[in-house]
């Protein structure tokens, strides 16, 4: 598919054969302007993954009339395209040629990353800042005295002044958010001991005191905001690799005006009345009605049904399946925005009401976490007043309390171990979109997987290539390497036989099949009905629905399976033995489910699901208390996805089921699965020791700042040495073997903290 | 303590330099692609220098 070694990353075939270049309509809906008579493509190609790539792509478009510049971003894989005139210039043929299948993406969604860039932005004056006052505040601990100490105190505190405004902003827009909202979240201690530490220390300093802590206050926000980073990277990572694969949706269509004119319309521009001309191997945009024409649908995506349909005028088709061998004219009867596929959302908006109701393990623990850390700095207070008296002291020892039980550990500590199995999902072609989706992975005990597309890979396979006549199977591949039927694909496949007569003329009969001359007689592929019409009834019965006929006399059948997705069976053993049971919900036949089921050894089927029906399916599961997976690709599969407890898809499903779910697989084997399953629940029970750590280092720490034993230098070591055993602990996920996923354990005693966590 | 007179703002003035060299470079984009950047190393120019 690509320049180099196969098996590089997300060297995916969306869609290989069938993969329709964007026209250039559609280019130029997608396009800027710059101005001056200059345009700006961007274009996703999933395939980049190499400095050859880079080179092909740049030389070659570079050379194309009226380009002015290309520029391959391989991080993002995306190609930018700047060219002059009104004529888009032929640039998808042209990476067409060389292997690289180019898709149109949204522009909205492709927008720069502003988050991205004020974090970095963020990270690295908290950085600048962290470090000169650190070097100021050794200087102060090795012994400064006297002015020098208070000079010293005086810059660190300038110094602090644009690190907190410019780096804390985050935090504090995001504290007061929560606060406003009546919800506690990890910013909110944050906040608020960095600004009291700050105002603290300003005090002291002021006052010629001999401790400040504006080390500790900037340093904690340097630590936490590298941590919120790679959290964000990880994400976004996921998100631009996810937005990539979007399959061209159709985004326009032709429209056939009375007059007999031609124009080319966005989606949403397309009433109910109006006549869409539909060519092969276009998807139809809106809900319609066929006025003329016949062909056969690819409805996988929109029903789960694995055999093509054949369809003639007056019958209606949905939105989002895909016209495979005719043209047809449609007359659309609904909008966009009324079709099939904006159905699909709005069902899978209502059933999403279980997730929303999730709250990340992080967030459990700070709402215990930061009333605990307050409750006792406010204690330790008035201890203090009342023995003491001294209003001074008792305030800095509290501060000193707020400061030592440091979020930075807890803070760090679940994004730090998310990112580390994101990343090695990543490595193994699995996006994570967020961080709680593993957290909710690691707790189900069903998954429920859709047949066609998932279990399946929609790809009919010859079953009885071997005991064909290889001379009928070479004519036949010949013949059928004009269509773009699944079927003829999978028959094109098996050529290999050189001494076929040669083809003359060949024309394709949508919803009947391919006839063609060859030296004197009649050949036709396709239904027996219509290929042999010289065949007697009897031999219904020998022979499957797909036919190869000579003058009209059977001469080959050919039987048709889908082919299983790469260790599907593998797959539900692993997750069987890691106490998860399988289920299976399709919305195909039967007969078609029953096999596949057989095969697989799942006991437990569903066959002939409409998507509602899909999603009364798992919320009678989770009426059970059962904690569901659902693992589909189809438009069917939408609310499903929405309304599991955690959902997966591959890559090569429906765009709106891809922003559904929250895992998206890149390979074509099925055993991602259950190891996202086990790096999940791997990552879960690091999160659960991080956060041990984090209580352990606490309860040894806190008592000794109540005491009033703590000193700036004290606070500063402390806080490192707990932060950098949290990111050593979660480090230790790269270490686990990476191998098939072993049989997970299943906690049997749960740690204290994982409890504590929960029944917050 | 006359040292110090000078050597802190030096040290805080190159500090500041890297600053803003760094978010120049944000700024221009050259945090764009990183993957991109680690592999157009190995892409060979057509025009050689002269010598």
């Amino acid at each position: 598919m690509s320049c180099c070694a196969p098996g590089a990353e997300m060297a995916l075939n969306l869609d290989g054969a069938t993969s329709s270049l964007p026209a250039s309509h559609e280019i130029r809906l997608a396009s800027r302007s710059l101005g001056d008579d200059l345009s700006q493509t961007d274009l996703s190609v999933p395939t980049v993954h190499c400095a050859a790539c880079i080179q092909a792509i740049e030389t070659a478009l570079g050379k194309l009339d009226r380009i002015e510049g290309v520029r391959v971003n391989l991080s993002t894989k995306r190609v930018s395209i700047r060219w002059r005139g009104n004529e888009v210039p032929p640039f998808a043929a042209a990476l067409g040629r060389l292997g690289y299948a180019a898709h149109l993406f949204d522009p909205q969604v492709g927008e720069k990353d502003k988050t991205l860039s004020e974090l970095i932005r963020a990270v690295a004056v908290a950085g600048f800042a962290a470090g000169n006052i650190m070097l100021l505040s050794v200087s102060v601990w090795s012994g400064a005295e006297g002015a020098t100490r208070d000079l010293f105190h005086w810059v660190s505190a300038l110094i602090a002044i644009p690190a907190l405004a410019f780096a804390g902003g985050i935090y504090f827009r995001s504290a007061w958010n929560a606060l406003r909202h009546g919800r506690m979240n990890m910013d909110v201690p944050i906040a608020v001991g960095v600004s009291l530490a700050y105002a603290m220390s300003l005090y002291e300093t002021i006052n010629h005191g001999d401790h400040a802590y504006f080390d500790a206050s900037v340093s904690l926000l340097f630590f936490l905001l590298i941590g919120r980073t790679l959290d964000h990277v990880m994400r976004e990572r996921a998100r631009t690799a996810v937005n990539g694969l979007s399959r061209l949706a159709a985004r326009g269509a032709m429209v056939l005006r009375e007059d007999g004119s031609r124009d080319y319309l966005p989606v949403e521009e397309i009433e109910p009345g109006l006549q869409l001309l539909i060519t092969a191997g276009e998807r139809i945009p809106v809900d319609g009605k066929i006025i003329r024409g016949s062909s056969d649908l690819d409805c996988s995506l929109v029903s789960g049904e694995s055999t093509p349909r054949t369809v003639t005028s007056g019958e209606s088709v949905q939105a989002g399946t895909l016209n495979l061998t005719g043209p047809l004219t449609v007359e659309a009867t609904a909008a966009a925005k009324d079709s099939f596929l904006a159905e699909m959302v709005r069902l899978m908006e209502a059933a999403e009401g279980g997730r929303a109701r999730y709250r990340r393990i992080a967030d459990r623990v700070s709402a215990l976490y930061a009333p605990v850390v307050h409750l006792t700095a406010f204690v330790t207070f008035l201890g203090w007043m009342v023995a003491t008296g001294d209003w001074h002291r008792a305030m800095t020892i509290a501060i000193a309390v707020l400061i030592i039980t440091c979020p930075c550990a807890l803070g760090l500590a679940v994004p730090i171990v998310q990112v580390v199995a994101a990343r090695r999902l990543f490595e193994r072609g699995v996006m994570v979109k967020d961080g709680s989706a593993m957290e909710r992975l690691a707790a189900i005990d069903t998954a429920v997987f859709d047949k066609t597309g998932t279990l399946t890979l929609e790809q009919p396979r010859l079953v009885n290539a071997s005991s064909i006549d290889p001379a009928m199977l070479a004519i036949a591949a010949d013949m059928a390497a004009h269509s773009r039927h699944p079927f003829s694909r999978a028959i094109a496949g098996c050529a290999g036989y050189g001494g076929e007569p040669k083809l003359e003329s060949v024309s394709e009969h949508p919803g009947f099949g391919i006839e063609a001359t060859a030296a004197g007689s009649t050949w036709r592929l396709g239904r027996r009905g219509w290929a042999g019409w010289k065949a007697r009834a009897g031999e219904e019965s020998r022979y499957g629905g797909t036919v190869l006929t000579k003058d009209g006399i059977i001469v080959a059948a050919f039987i048709f399976e889908d082919v299983l997705r790469a260790d599907a069976r593998a797959a539900i053993e692993q997750l069987n033995n890691a106490r998860v049971s399988v289920e299976m919900l399709s919305g195909d036949t039967v007969a078609a489910c029953g096999e596949v089921a057989a095969t697989l050894g799942i006991h437990h089927f569903v066959p002939a699901l409409l998507p509602s029906g899909k999603v009364e399916c798992i919320k009678t599961l989770a009426k059970d208390g059962h904690k569901v997976l659902m693992v589909g690709d189809g438009l069917n599969d939408t609310p499903a996805l929405g309304a599991a407890h955690v959902s997966i898809a591959p890559a090569t499903a429906a765009d709106v089921g891809r922003k559904a779910a929250d895992f998206v697989f890149l390979r074509e084997s099925l055993s991602v699965v259950p190891l996202a399953l086990d790096v999940s629940r791997k990552a879960g029970r690091l999160i659960r020791q991080n956060i041990a750590i984090a209580i352990v280092y606490n309860t040894i720490a806190v008592p000794i700042a109540i005491l009033g034993h703590v000193t700036p230098l004290i606070a500063a070591i402390a806080m490192s040495a707990s932060s950098l055993l949290v990111i050593g602990n979660a480090l230790r996920l790269q270490g686990f073997a990476a191998s098939p996923p072993e049989t997970v354990r299943t906690h049997g005693k749960r740690s204290s903290i994982g409890a504590l966590a929960r029944s917050s | 303590m006359t040292t110090l007179v000078y050597l802190i703002p030096v040290a805080l003035f190159l500090g500041a330099l890297g600053l803003s060299g760094f978010l120049w470079a944000l700024r221009s984009g050259q945090y764009e692609d990183l993957d991109g950047a680690a592999e157009r190393i190995l892409i060979d120019r057509e025009e050689r220098p002269e010598r």
